[in-house]
């Protein structure tokens, strides 16, 4: 077993073990503490397969944005453990016969994909100009809309959160 | 001895008896324990420096016992907290209140990989080098939160969200002045930017697309003091407001690593704005010792500087109100970060 496998199981172990952490503890702030270590063995497992940018993205906006925000607002809660996970009707018999054909689906199509192995960590190519280029020309309609989509959220989270002004 | 010529020597010697594998990995222990090493020693001497100065700026003398005037004080006081016992609240979450400190800490090590020290003194050059600092740096946000958390106790909880908040929108405008001088450089590789500046003073990018570059440094070292809880925006620790805030239930080792954490941090802040803004390794006179140990000594030199600022700004100013506190991060440094921006990609243009 070459160096590259042995940090490869070494991330994933760390990201589904800390994604089954965040599943099953029922103290909320634990699950956020599975979340953080998940999305660092994720942000790993693309440095290995030569995406540097998309593992420093991975970082930047899940963890410096998103879980902060996340644990900010449980933080204030006044409940976090031992919090029923049921909700009060259950609906099993359907629920299994959903969650079998989505494994079913999903097996299938893991199943079928030829998968290129072995090819990316060989050819170490720096991604970042790449993706601006693509950014900048190919994809440019869809960039665009999407940050005048952010600022429409941002002008409306603000508009919530803002105070009514006294007539 | 550059490092290439320890791996030459070392291999020499084992030619064929250590496997590739398990070479690779104490090769890669050794380069994480020499950061940790020299973290430890910069917080030393970080620590030292500033009693010195806050001292010498209050008509005091500061440490004088422990060595020649004081020197080894803090090497002193690091034996002490070795030895402290290390109490727990009762009521805190023992796991998380554990777990806090190294997150912290080991976040700001992992942003000392990047650092180039010199021209082949890098331990890792990544090509999204100070994209990877910003990024790593929002595990110590993570683990200021947890600490305050964990610990059960509203004085750190008050800390820890502050904290949380204060560091979520100063990285707004520090990101947005880095980006001023990505835009000129053209790379997110720390060497790279360095390289760009080499040949002397006037060839820093601080002086670059006049004022904007300057306007920037500005705000990223205001925005880089505020991220390091540092005065005068020291409120997620406001002693007379909630005791010691974030890690006032912490004693012993754990209070150190804390502590530790904030020292390695002021250093990896003051060598980032050196190298963004004022040439990093590279001589001020350009071909003027411009080679091999040297660069190091420029580097030194520079950070240095900077976290005297750091530490003249802290004994010098009050400390800010919460409201002026986000005042200044949202409608004064944001602003004037994106003015910065429009202005450098002005000059780009014409």
């Amino acid at each position: 077993m070459g160096f590259y496998d042995l940090i490869f199981w070494l991330f994933a172990f760390i990201s589904v073990a800390s994604a089954a952490l965040m599943v099953f503890s029922k103290n909320v702030i634990y699950s956020a503490v599975g979340l953080l270590f998940a999305f660092f063995g994720v942000a790993g497992i693309y440095v290995l397969l030569a995406a540097d940018f998309l593992a420093i993205i991975q970082i930047m906006i899940y963890v410096g944005g998103i879980l902060v925000l996340l644990l900010f607002g449980v933080m204030l809660s006044h409940k976090i453990g031992g919090v029923q996970l049921e909700t009060g009707t259950l609906h099993k018999i359907p629920a299994f016969i959903v969650v079998g054909g989505i494994f079913i689906i999903l097996f299938r199509v893991i199943s079928k994909t030829v998968w290129p192995l072995g090819t990316a960590a060989k050819e170490f190519n720096p991604t970042v100009e790449k993706i601006g280029t693509l950014l900048m020309t190919d994809y440019l309609i869809p960039f665009e809309i999407v940050s005048v989509m952010l600022l429409i959220a941002l002008i409306g989270a603000a508009y919530i959160a803002r105070k009514e002004r006294v007539q | 001895m550059p490092v290439s010529n320890i791996y030459v020597t070392i291999f020499q010697t084992f030619p064929d008896k250590i496997p590739d594998t398990i070479f690779t990995i104490l090769l890669m222990l050794a380069g994480a324990v020499g950061i940790t090493v020299l973290a430890a020693l910069l917080a030393l001497i970080g620590v030292y420096l500033e009693r010195k100065i806050s001292a010498h700026m209050q008509d005091r003398l500061g440490p004088m016992h422990v060595g020649w005037h004081g020197v080894i004080q803090t090497l002193a006081d690091a034996l002490k907290l070795l030895l402290k016992e290390d109490i727990v609240p009762a009521a805190a979450d023992k796991k998380l209140h554990l777990l806090a400190p190294f997150i912290v800490f080991s976040a700001t090590i992992a942003a000392f990989v990047v650092l180039p020290f010199s021209e082949t003194l890098v331990l890792s050059n990544l090509n999204v080098g100070i994209f990877y600092v910003v990024a790593i740096s929002s595990f110590v946000v993570i683990g200021i939160i947890l600490a305050g958390w964990a610990s059960n106790n509203k004085w750190s909880l008050l800390g820890g969200m502050r904290s949380a908040a204060q560091i979520v929108s100063f990285e707004i405008p520090a990101s947005l002045s880095i980006l001023v001088v990505i835009m000129a450089v053209g790379s997110l590789n720390l060497g790279d930017i360095v390289q760009f500046q080499n040949g002397g003073i006037l060839h820093w990018l601080i002086w670059k697309s006049f004022p904007f570059n300057l306007i920037a440094f500005i705000i990223f070292f205001t925005a880089s003091l505020a991220e390091l809880n540092r005065a005068p925006f020291d409120l997620p620790e406001a002693e007379s407001e909630i005791i010691a805030g974030f890690h006032t239930e912490y004693s012993g080792m754990k209070w150190a690593i804390f502590f530790l954490a904030e020292y390695a941090n002021m250093f990896l802040v003051a060598v980032i704005a050196s190298t963004l803004f004022l040439g990093g390794w590279s001589s001020p006179f350009g071909n003027f010792m411009n080679y091999g140990i040297f660069s190091i000594f420029w580097l030194f030199v520079k950070s240095f500087s900077l976290i005297f600022i750091q530490m003249w700004l802290r004994w010098t100013l009050p400390r800010v109100r919460v409201d002026q506190l986000m005042y200044t991060s949202w409608k004064v440094l944001t602003p004037f970060a994106f003015l910065c921006m429009i202005g450098v990609g002005l000059y780009m243009i014409f």
